[in-house]
């Protein structure tokens, strides 16, 4: 279904300021992608139970309407190979990973894997054990891709089958990916894997474009942590973000300045950043990572019991 | 130095096409033991096409492995045909006109696997037709293809161009060869008179491409340098990757050339026109490169090595005394200071016999250091490798990738051999040319004028 009629379709959220902040990201999304569309002409959605919900909706003739929520099909935009490739308009995700929360649990990893299909041998988002030198206490490093501004992976890349879109994002196209790995060579991150046999496939039918797949593996190709832009299109946050109970991880806009975690609480990100004492991994390379880690000061977990696994063993 | 008798010249003519066509009972041997080792090659192969990659040992750290090592091997081998028809040339080398073809053939064949190698590593090789459909010019893979298959063509049409005159001989002189031979020989000949005009063409045109060819072979391996030079790691984030590959595949390149012109010389029985002073020559060229390459490898490692900053000292452990000490101290003392030892005495220089030791040894050096130059910086990224699965965090080559290897080295030298059974060994136009120039000695041959020396095995 084309979206050229339905794209006028607009919700219009400034009735409900007092809304939780938790789903900032949906009010700039939705008037761009136009996720509502009216089907009450069709009829046989009349049958449904009334919800109470109202959702303003724009008529073709150019009027505002509220209608019932249940009025409203449940559409999914159609989005274009060149969607996926510009990114979500007017966003700029970032993320904040605050190392003195993290107690080692796993359970992003966890929902990571669950979210995009992952067997428990792959680790798009990795908890390490870090000890800088022998004398500091260690602590628990979380690594998702870091979504460069200045990526080393895409600028390699033969075939434009990894790219940077506007959003901020680093995305993966698996119909193009030609497997020669030039782009896991220049990640100094090591966040790139590899499908060096065929993966098991979910029995689920995907609609997008292969970047914003939710099930990205496929063999002979490179794959890697692609900030759930699925989940974003839809105001969500990624599954490490909701599956991390220590609060550990933020993710939101930075053209909002405003990232969320796992309990719903809204922080300004300069303030967090600049409150935090925030840094980037591996700053000196250049590669404007966008991800932003606050060191682990005053953590909430005992360091001690840490055990740093030496390297090659 | 007046004309060859024209007698004379037939003789060498007969005798130089003696080799063509002919079987020869040991090369029957290598052909057939080559093509056996290139079909199980092919069967593993088929294999991992159907497996995907996973039937190698690379894993997501060591992401490159013996293919990517065997992909610089031969690039660089590839430089030989530049060294030996364009430096040798530019410095007034007359003794390298009987190695002509032999490095243009050598350069041939290893610019073809060198072409081949990435496909045979790459996750979805179907897709290879994306490079141009998709390509993006900015990815350093896309100069690699297009300096590759651009030294390819380069390659071959300075293979051909110094061919015609002898393809010309060869339609005029084999007039009992089978119809279809003589068509090509025609053909390819393109109607060679041996006329002035024809021969000052011929010459403008090859020294056109000798210019042309050597900053074209200097690209090729410095961007296959820069595939890992373009990366963050440490170890592979270093400028002088370029030259480091250039001359180390110089290197190589001339090691190789010694061991298939001494294989030459006793089984193609081509003793006058191969002698020890071709020996002698490459071997003070090879030389000067091990010693230059160990003067590179002082400063890629020694540099670091007294610097020991944190991210590059896991690679230099590992290399100096870690696991791959052994490895690294083989090409270091046996691929380097020992032929640059044996090298550097004239009484050893002018013996074939200890000229092919050191170039063994310095191949089979070029060899592992390429492997050295690929894996232990990819098992030492900068994100410490942690609760990585069994096979992961180790690069111990499978069978499958083993025989791939293998069958790729031995294609190379088939390819090789292949390319010398159709056509003369030697060029014969330009020899006897230069002979006639010249005298024998500056052009390296011995005993050609005086043929009655000469056992009449080729008649």
């Amino acid at each position: 279904m084309a979206c050229g009629n339905n794209c006028t379709c607009n919700r219009n959220e400034s009735g409900n300021q007092d809304n939780s902040r938790r789903d900032f990201l949906l009010k700039g999304l939705m008037g761009g992608i136009g996720a509502a569309f009216l089907s009450g002409c069709s009829g046989n959605t009349g049958s449904k139970s009334e919800s109470g919900d109202k959702v303003n909706v724009l008529t073709h003739d150019g009027k505002l309407v509220a209608v019932d929520k249940s009025q409203v099909a449940n559409f999914k935009p159609h989005i274009s190979e060149e969607d996926v490739r510009k990114g979500i308009p007017g966003k700029k995700f970032v993320m904040v990973i605050d190392l003195a929360k993290c107690d080692g649990c796993g359970k992003c990893t966890k929902a990571c894997n669950k979210m995009h299909y992952l067997p428990s041998n792959k680790e798009w988002i990795e908890v390490l054990e870090m000890q800088d030198s022998p004398e500091v206490s260690p602590y628990y490093f979380v690594k998702p891709c870091m979504h460069c501004d200045n990526p080393p992976c895409t600028k390699v890349c033969p075939v434009d089958a990894t790219f940077k879109r506007e959003d901020g994002i680093v995305a993966i196209d698996t119909d193009r990916c030609i497997g020669c790995r030039f782009c896991m060579a220049a990640c100094p991150y090591s966040v790139r894997l590899f499908n060096w046999t065929e993966p098991v496939k979910p029995n689920i039918i995907e609609t997008t474009p292969a970047a914003e797949n939710v099930f990205q593996s496929k063999k002979g190709c490179v794959e890697k942590c692609d900030f759930c832009p699925h989940m974003a299109r839809e105001g969500k946050l990624p599954a490490c973000v909701t599956g991390c109970p220590m609060n550990a991880i933020w993710f939101g806009d930075a053209n909002e300045d405003a990232v969320t975690c796992y309990d719903g609480t809204t922080a300004k990100l300069s303030q967090l950043l600049e409150d935090g004492g925030a840094y980037r991994f591996l700053e000196e390379l250049g590669t404007e990572p966008r991800v932003y880690y606050l060191p682990p000061a005053n953590r909430t977990y005992d360091a001690k019991e840490i055990k740093i696994e030496k390297e090659g063993k | 130095m007046e004309k060859l008798n024209p007698e004379i010249k037939n003789q060498i003519e007969n005798e130089l096409l003696g080799t063509v066509g002919r079987r020869y009972r040991q090369e029957t041997f290598w052909v057939f033991f080559l093509g056996a080792i290139c079909i199980g090659g092919t069967v593993a192969w088929i294999i991992q096409l159907r497996k995907g990659l996973g039937v190698t040992a690379m894993r997501d750290y060591v992401s490159w492995g013996l293919y990517i090592s065997l992909l610089f091997f031969f690039v660089g081998v590839s430089l030989i045909g530049a060294l030996v028809s364009c430096v040798l040339r530019m410095s007034g080398a007359k003794w390298r006109y009987p190695l002509i073809r032999i490095a243009e053939a050598v350069t041939l064949s290893a610019i073809f696997f060198a072409g081949f190698m990435p496909v045979l590593d790459m996750g979805r090789p179907e897709r290879l037709y994306f490079l141009i459909t998709h390509g993006r010019i900015q990815s350093p893979i896309l100069w690699d293809v297009i300096a590759i298959a651009t030294y390819f063509i380069g390659s071959l049409i300075y293979f051909y161009l110094p061919l015609i005159p002898d393809l010309a001989i060869m339609r005029d002189k084999l007039t009992d060869a089978p119809k279809w031979r003589k068509k090509l020989w025609r053909w390819l000949a393109m109607g060679w008179e041996d006329n002035l005009l024809q021969r000052r063409l011929l010459k403008k045109a090859m020294l056109i491409l000798c210019i042309v060819i050597l900053p074209v072979a200097i690209s090729v391996h410095t961007i296959s340098a820069w595939l890992i030079a373009f990366t963050l790691r440490p170890g592979w984030n270093s400028t002088i990757m370029g030259p480091y590959f250039v001359f180390g595949a110089l290197m190589a390149g001339t090691a190789i050339m010694i061991l298939i012109i001494a294989k030459l010389r006793h089984g193609y029985r081509l003793e006058h026109y191969l002698t020890p002073k071709h020996f002698n020559n490459l071997a003070k060229i090879l030389l000067a490169l091990t010693a230059f390459y160990l003067y590179l490898n002082i400063n890629k490692y020694g540099v670091p090595a007294y610097k020991m900053a944190k991210e590059e000292r896991a690679v230099l452990e590992d290399l100096f005394y870690g696991k791959n000490a052994f490895f690294f101290w083989f090409t270091q003392i046996a691929g380097l200071v020992l032929p640059i030892i044996i090298l550097s005495f004239k009484r050893f220089r002018q013996s074939i016999k200890w000229v092919v030791a050191a170039s063994v040894m310095v191949l089979l050096g070029a060899l592992i250091n390429r492997y050295l130059i690929v894996v232990p910086n990819m098992l030492h990224p900068f994100v410490p490798i942690q609760h990585a699965q069994h096979g992961y965090a180790t690069y111990n080559p499978t069978l499958i990738e083993w025989t791939i290897t293998a069958s790729s080295l031995a294609g190379f030298v088939l390819l090789i051999i292949l390319l010398f059974k159709p056509f003369p060994v030697i060029t014969m136009w330009e020899v006897t040319e230069e002979v006639e120039k010249r005298g024998e000695k500056e052009i390296g041959v011995e005993n050609i004028i005086t043929l009655q020396n000469i056992p009449t095995h080729a008649s």
